[in-house]
């Protein structure tokens, strides 16, 4: 039951949305539906939950052996209780920005969380299909509509990437069904196909993996998309979205297709790090706040895909931590992003300075979640970097024999070019003396203070004290290890 | 047999209210209900009572399959009227003949669903097509219909010829005319050659009437040409029924020789699906780009052909009804504009809220967007050609042509939302908006609850 009040709050109080004419009735009203799926999360994950409120199942089209299942194991959980952090603050933090037509705006937000519940929910191939198409549609139709100048042909060319991406992942649903004659994940698992069909068809599902984290060289739609959205989509985009991809990576290929997904491994991870260390490069040179943090993203989840596929416990753990992480961290990054913005007209870095010096308390904020981002020790970046290069450096060399590499060349992309265009940004924009743009500067009010507070407490506690968050989601990568562990197939079969 | 004899006595009636009646309200009203109680007959029989007692088992036999399908085309038409029929009028003087024409493409459609023998495949193809030559050019001012009417009749002539030229061969191969009595097996003795050709000559045939490349060329012409209300009809109803007769030649009279034609019939989607999505991507006009998505829909729609499981059948209606309803949706949207051009739609939502958004939706669903019908057509397809385990490489490039589909319909989604502009058109009455509100309805239920839509096949 709270699994599907946690997709039918958020649906519901997004079409009502659209029939709100008051623009500040319809700006209460979906922060109201946020916060209210925001408790909802929260009673679920930590009082009542229980194996029963947390799965939910009923007949959706009997003749395809498909049905709404949908349940929140460890992994699921997290991403939706992340999903319902983010809104509210999503929510408080444009609450100053204007929008032409704010309902539908807002509307389109919620129906967007919707979607994302889903996909971090469903436990039916095709329920999973039509959420993953169903996060998209409205997203793209705020990216095109509220976004930048280049908007149409941005937001059209992210469209199109991943609309292929998940279309030929549904040849890969379809060709798995062909065999089970059924959607449901079990079956899907139980599915052990022959090594030759596992091979390709992992391709069919990892592009579209690939194009959403993104990985590189699938990334192209990625800087310019987050740059001409609203950062209110950003925000989406890159907090929570991105997550879908690495979600499929680890409940719908490794455990799938476990032998193609180890004999594909080093191809992976390959292309994984070739994109750390590119974006961190191209972070390094760009000029414009969403650019950098966008590349920065793009590297950050690079190591998380890397450290999927090493396929042992550390790395795994690292990375559902760092999911949960990274999502607060970027969530605030795009804050402080849009507030700048919103007070200065202007995201370029060479144009701004000194913002220290008028907004002390804004720059504090930026320091810590900066820090985070950097992966410095009392930061929970800190948590899941450690444990993912734990498990890269550790990795069983009948699994890959370049752990060592791998996780050399991906720490000099995420730590040492992470600090160095991390820091740049800080004293170029927040540092130095002022400049006639950023002399009249005034310092946050206090609702901006109030959503960076939490996020800068959740960072901190979820750095000295993981072991909660760690603990929840053992027994699904156990279970997902377990399922994946081709090592163990090899053996039984020799 | 119902929807036979009641469609072809309603389209006498037809051209004789035009007769009896001076003005067009009371035309349209009674072309409505009879299309109604049409619809009424049709189910009577699906539910086995018969209203007339020939015995035509020679000819036709109204299975299960048949009449299902023709209810639906019998609804879709219903609703195109709903929809179409107040931009009838403005095409010409003579409303009643429209109406009556299409009574008559109906009698075609109900033969053509449910043929056993040849000639009557023969009968019903071209009752259906005579009827859309006159209508194509109906607005006779007009050089371009006139071009696109002749064009259409030349051209479905010639096709026609090449139909009756693959029944002779065939008939000379057989010695019969029904295709439950075929029988290919071929010895030492006798020469497949003259099958063979006769089913190319038929495959050939019937590519041309359903637009399927290399025997698409009539019809962005046509399409472009003719009245965009009669566009409509000749894109959605009639090629779906057209697709129906196809399934069931190629599925009936010669499985057998699945091995031959196969390999044809997968070039064939490859090419249709290729020609209709490249040149669709270039165009300018939406109402041609509209034309050449339909040669891309048929491509689609050749995999219930291709794949002849019953995962297929189920999809070719499906296919046919998600199909249908948007593209009759859209058109009825696009006759509203005064310029049909991509650059007229802008700024429509501002203007049209409703046209608007009907259309969007209409769009998604063409472009297969889960939730709407169009994904779920799109889905059965697929998985029927999945299931047959072979040539998965076509799968692959109908998806990705399917990608690119989705390019030109979010064109016009694009310049209704997002883009601001004058959008001059003409505002749309009120029936003419719930119908289309209630198009929407349909296919987003569609799209969320297939299962109530094909257990009615299976009571």
């Amino acid at each position: 039951m709270i699994a599907l009040l946690l997709i039918l709050i958020p649906l519901l109080g997004g079409i009502i949305t659209f029939f709100i004419k008051k623009e500040e009735g319809a700006r209460t009203w979906s922060l109201l539906a946020a916060i209210a799926t925001f408790i909802v999360a929260i009673l679920g994950f930590t009082i009542c939950n229980s194996a029963e409120s947390l799965t939910y199942k009923a007949p959706w089209m009997g003749l395809l052996n498909s049905s709404f299942s949908i349940a929140a194991d460890g992994m699921g959980a997290m991403l939706c209780m992340l999903t319902a952090i983010s809104f509210p603050i999503i929510f408080v933090s444009t609450w100053n920005t204007r929008y032409s037509n704010a309902k539908n705006f807002l509307g389109l937000m919620l129906l967007t969380q919707a979607g994302l519940m889903g996909v971090f929910l469903a436990m039916d191939a095709l329920l999973f299909y039509f959420f993953w198409e169903l996060a998209l549609i409205p997203v793209y139709f705020i990216c095109s509509q509220w976004g930048g100048e280049k908007r149409i042909k941005v937001t059209f060319k992210f469209f199109i990437y991943t609309f292929v991406g998940s279309l030929l992942m549904l040849v890969g649903i379809l060709y798995i069904y062909s065999k089970t004659n059924s959607f449901d994940i079990t079956a899907f698992y139980n599915a052990q196909l022959p090594f030759d069909q596992q091979m390709w068809v992992f391709w069919l599902f990892f592009l579209a993996f690939a194009i959403k984290m993104p990985i590189f060289p699938f990334h192209t739609w990625q800087p310019d998309a987050y740059q001409q959205s609203p950062t209110a989509a950003t925000m989406v985009l890159s907090g929570i979205m991105v997550k879908m991809g690495l979600l499929g990576l680890l409940r719908w290929l490794l455990p799938v297709l476990p032998v193609a997904s180890y004999s594909w491994g080093d191809t992976v991870s390959t292309m994984a790090v070739i994109g750390i260390i590119y974006a961190s490069l191209v972070a390094l040179q760009q000029n414009d706040m969403k650019r950098l943090v966008a590349y920065s993203s793009i590297a950050h989840i690079g190591l998380m895909c890397l450290a999927v596929f090493t396929e042992n416990k550390s790395a795994v753990q690292g990375t559902m931590l760092q999911m949960f992480s990274h999502g607060i961290n970027i969530l605030g990054m795009w804050v402080i992003v849009e507030i700048i913005e919103r007070k200065f007209g202007t995201t370029k870095m060479s144009e701004l300075g000194g913002i220290a010096k008028k907004a002390p308390a804004l720059t504090i904020f930026f320091f810590i979640i900066a820090l985070a981002n950097i992966a410095l020790p009392l930061t929970n970046a800190f948590i899941g970097e450690f444990l993912m290069f734990n498990g890269i450096l550790g990795v069983d060399p009948n699994i890959s024999k370049y752990g060592i590499p791998f996780a050399v060349l991906a720490g000099i992309g995420i730590v040492i070019l992470g600090a160095v265009y991390t820091l740049k940004m800080a004293r170029s924009v927040f540092l130095g003396e002022t400049n006639s743009l950023t002399e009249s500067g005034t310092d946050i009010a206090f609702h901006e203070k109030a959503i960076l507070g939490i996020i800068a407490v959740t960072i901190i506690v979820a750095g000295i004290y993981p072991h909660h968050l760690l603990h929840s989601f053992e027994d699904i990568t156990n279970s997902i290890l377990n399922k994946s562990d081709v090592l163990h197939l090899l053996k039984t079969k020799h | 047999m119902n929807a036979l004899v009641l469609s072809a006595i309603f389209g006498v009636v037809m051209m004789f209210s035009g007769v009896f009646f001076k003005r067009n309200a009371p035309i349209k009203t009674t072309g409505i209900i009879a299309m109604l109680l049409l619809l009424i007959a049709n189910c009577m029989e699906m539910k086995g009572i018969k209203l007339f007692r020939f015995d035509v088992s020679a000819f036709m036999s109204f299975t299960d399959y048949a009449l299902f399908f023709n209810a639906l085309a019998i609804f879709a038409t219903l609703v195109y009227l709903l929809v179409a029929s107040g931009e009838m009028e403005k095409i010409g003087k003579n409303l009643a003949d429209y109406f009556a024409l299409i009574f008559f493409i109906i009698a075609g459609i109900t033969i053509t669903t449910s043929f056993t023998s040849l000639l009557s495949l023969f009968l019903g193809i071209e009752i259906i097509s005579i009827p859309l030559y006159i209508l194509t050019g109906a607005d006779k001012k007009n050089l371009k219909s006139n071009e696109a009417a002749l064009k259409y009749f030349l051209m479905g002539s010639f096709s026609t010829g090449i139909l009756l030229m693959g029944i002779a061969l065939i008939y000379g191969s057989q010695g019969t005319f029904a295709i439950d009595k075929m029988n290919f097996i071929t010895d030492a003795k006798s020469n497949p050659n003259l099958h063979i050709a006769g089913m190319l000559f038929l495959l050939f045939a019937m590519s041309f009437k359903a637009s399927v490349a290399p025997f698409h060329f009539w019809t962005p012409d046509v399409y472009d040409g003719a009245p965009t209300v009669f566009t409509s009809f000749m894109a959605t109803i009639v090629k779906a029924a057209v697709f129906v007769g196809f399934v069931r030649l190629f599925g009936g009279a010669f499985a057998a020789m699945e091995k031959t034609w196969s390999v044809w019939i997968a070039v064939m989607i490859a090419a249709t699906l290729f020609v209709g999505n490249i040149t669709a991507v270039f165009q300018q006009s939406v109402k041609r780009m509209l034309a050449y998505s339909s040669i891309s829909q048929a491509g689609f729609l050749l995999f219930s052909v291709y794949a002849m499981n019953s995962a297929a059948r189920e999809g070719l209606l499906i296919y046919s009804a998600a199909y249908c309803l948007a593209t009759i949706g859209i058109f009825a949207v696009l006759s509203k504009m005064d310029d049909y051009s991509f650059e007229g739609f802008n700024g429509l939502a501002k203007r049209q809220p409703v046209l608007a958004f009907t259309g969007t939706i209409c769009l998604l669903s063409l472009a297969g967007i889960p939730l709407t019908a169009g994904f779920l057509g799109k889905f059965y397809m697929l998985k029927a050609a999945i299931i047959t385990g072979q040539n998965l490489w076509l799968v692959i490039f109908a998806v990705i042509m399917a990608a690119v589909s989705a390019y030109y319909y979010f064109r016009v989604i694009q310049a209704m939302y997002f883009k601001d502009g004058p959008a001059p058109s003409a505002p749309a009455t009120s029936i003419e908006k719930y119908t289309l509100i209630f198009i929407c309805i349909l296919i987003v239920l569609l799209g969320i609850f297939p299962n109530v839509f094909l257990n009615w096949l299976y009571f």
